[in-house]
């Protein structure tokens, strides 16, 4: 079943730039083309690998990682991207005034911060799910929006750069930014995410927070009577993780990539980290994979406009086919598992309907 | 004399920015009393938005509001597909709908109006004022002076409560919603009736995109929904999917909406974002005082 997870995500990836190709195809454009330059502008160069995708896949697989706990526990999560942005802001109001300190302590206050705040943004839905019963669904999506308009508040208010001109703020102190690989605009943010990967991995595989988390999220019910588990805690604190690990992938692109707070610093990582956690199948490692995949096109998408001119938002209706196309995988999968299951149910006992 | 001006073009706004919410809300809370959650609700929006749009440009505002209807039904459709066709999760598939749906309309929009994306003029749907009715103090304007779309969301309200209370179609949906083995064993088609709900509800939405072009901001802006996809599902929460409920909740949101509009007015130098986030964080709080006394569709997202 291992080989078949890769196979899904594979045929998938596939699937959604079919889709692009044949609606460039119908819209004009030529599809050869555009994709060489989604290539190009993607894995063409140690430079366009290193400075645009990996840079770009970085918040996608520190957000993914935090997606693929809160689903494995049978929570959604779809306010990654507002938790990103109250980590941006924590960091960026943080960055700005640890000059002073050792750049590891600066870099780590920074961090921290972003993980606080991401952690604090996602305590609200926390809270309204366990004392209220609000869906998460909905409490997470709503504070997204709450979070952009306060980017945009903070940016054009008490964060604004001194001169008072550019909705952004002032770049944050150089003892807080994160270390780039030379000659390259890869910051450490990667290593960073790397090693969560693989913390994560380990939570997963090795310990009993792990195991309850898969079995609340298979099974509320059956975790609480077969296994004892408390169900609402375990998914509340997997909400809770989700949010301050989104959280730090905001502190860790202001840290690592803009050094500023500014609009839009985001271009939608909170959603596409969605497709990457499910395209990664929940698994840490995949979660890698795909989060370098989709960071590939998303870079390859900027060269797509640049130099094919077709818009690079055409890039969501790959991601929205990949996502589909898993999801059709899966309920083939599981339709072909009941049949399997019936076939063998009436091998076993002929008679039972007779 | 003054403060009745102000009062009747504040509860003007309100009905006239309520419309859209009023409208995805009605048709959601048709779906959700089947058992379905739409989150691509907000993209079936957006989709009508641009079909509207592209609708009005091409031949006027009316053939805008119906290319509207059907562009939502057909993403709808796509969603009912995927979610109760294949019985795919309904979070990650209304997710998935959404984030399609914002790359279409906007490699669409710039294929068709051009990349500089400069504001385009269209044919709008003016008010038609009802005879004496409109010249009502306070609420003549706010009720009976607004464009068709308006109407008809008023319309929507008694049809839909007559529809899932009064009719065997009606029964057999909110059947579907409440408890889906029982209403399978007793002959309704669960999957279909769902689907067709769906479908339903994105007309509804459609219509919803299509009034924010033509009867509000008379062009078309990537994103233009700006999450009111997501604040009608919230609404149908609150309005406790009744279809009273719903409106009245609609109306309250459309009056948080329209408060921007009232302080401009006053001169108030208040941060224009404050009242971004109002909706938003108003829908938080209300979720939570409602939601713990109320009760979803038993079957309410489940496959």
């Amino acid at each position: 079943m291992r080989g078949y997870g890769w196979l899904v995500g594979a045929g998938a990836l596939l699937a959604g730039l079919a889709v692009l190709a044949i609606g460039l195809e119908l819209a004009g454009h030529e599809a050869g083309p555009a994709l060489r330059a989604l290539w190009s502008g993607a894995f063409g160069s140690w430079y366009a690998l290193t400075s645009a995708t990996l840079v770009r896949a970085v918040p996608l697989i520190v957000i993914g990682l935090g997606l693929a706990l809160a689903f494995r526990g049978g929570v959604f999560n779809i306010g990654g991207e507002g938790q990103f942005y109250a980590g941006a802001i924590a960091a960026t109001w943080v960055g700005l005034s640890v000059g002073g300190l050792p750049s590891p302590l600066a870099i780590a206050a920074v961090l921290a911060a972003a993980v606080l705040a991401g952690a604090i943004w996602v305590a609200i839905p926390v809270l309204l799910q366990v004392r209220y019963g609000v869906l998460e669904v909905i409490s997470t999506l709503l504070l997204n929006f709450v979070a952009e308009a306060l980017t945009s508040l903070l940016v054009q208010g008490p964060l604004q750069e001194t001169q008072r001109i550019y909705p952004q703020s002032d770049p944050i102190a150089e003892a807080a930014r994160l270390p780039l690989l030379p000659g390259t605009r890869l910051h450490g943010g990667l290593a960073l995410a790397l090693a969560g990967a693989l913390l994560l991995h380990w939570v997963f595989r090795r310990t009993l927070w792990g195991f309850r988390l898969r079995a609340v999220g298979l099974g509320p019910r059956a975790a609480e009577i077969a296994g004892r588990i408390d169900s609402r805690r375990v998914a509340a604190l997997a909400l809770a993780l989700s949010g301050a690990i989104a959280g730090l992938a905001g502190g860790v692109e202001v840290a690592g990539v803009s050094y500023a707070l500014f609009q839009n610093l985001s271009p939608g990582y909170g959603f596409t980290a969605i497709a990457v956690a499910l395209l990664g199948r929940l698994h840490p490692l995949g979660v890698v994979v795909a989060g370098i995949l989709f960071g590939a096109l998303e870079a390859g998408a900027g060269a797509m406009q640049r130099e094919a001119g077709v818009p690079a938002v055409a890039v969501y209706v790959v991601e929205a086919v990949v996502i589909l196309a898993v999801l059709l995988a899966e309920a083939a999968r599981r339709h072909g598992a009941a049949t399997l299951a019936a076939l063998g149910t009436a091998r076993a006992v002929p008679k039972a309907h007779g | 004399m003054e403060t009745v001006a102000l009062a009747e073009g504040f509860l003007s706004a309100a009905v006239r920015v309520a419309t859209p919410l009023l409208l995805a809300a009605t048709g959601e809370t048709i779906a959700q009393r089947s058992g379905v959650m739409n989150l691509g609700l907000e993209g079936v929006m957006l989709t009508g938005a641009l079909a509207a749009a592209l609708g009005a440009a091409g031949v006027g505002a009316w053939t805008g509001a119906a290319a509207a209807v059907i562009a939502g039904m057909l993403v709808a459709a796509v969603f009912a597909l995927v979610a109760i066709g294949a019985r795919a999760d309904q979070v990650i598939t209304g997710t998935a709908i959404t984030l399609g749906a914002i790359g279409l309309t906007g490699t669409i929009y710039r294929q068709a109006f051009g990349a500089a994306g400069a504001g385009l003029d269209l044919p709008t749907l003016a008010p038609v004022p009802i005879p004496l009715l409109s010249a009502l103090p306070l609420l003549g304007p706010a009720l009976f002076d607004q464009p068709a779309p308006t109407y008809l969301g008023l319309l929507a309200i008694p049809a839909a409560w007559w529809f899932l209370w009064r009719t065997r179609a009606g029964l057999a949906l909110r059947a579907t919603g409440e408890a889906a083995a029982v209403a399978r064993a007793s002959g309704v088609r669960v999957r279909l009736v769902r689907a067709a709900a769906t479908v339903v509800g994105g007309g509804f939405a459609g219509l919803a995109g299509a009034t924010l072009v033509l009867a509000q901001v008379g062009t078309f802006a990537e994103r233009m929904t700006a999450g009111r996809g997501y604040v009608a599902i919230a609404i149908v929460v609150l309005g406790r999917w009744h279809p009273v409920g719903v409106a009245i909740a609609s109306l309250a949101f459309g009056a948080a909406m329209a408060l921007q509009f009232l302080f401009q007015t006053l001169g108030l130098g208040v941060p224009y974002q404050l009242f971004l986030m109002l909706p938003y964080a108003l829908a938080l709080l209300a979720l939570a005082g409602v939601v713990g006394r109320v009760r979803a569709p038993a079957d309410l997202g489940k496959a």
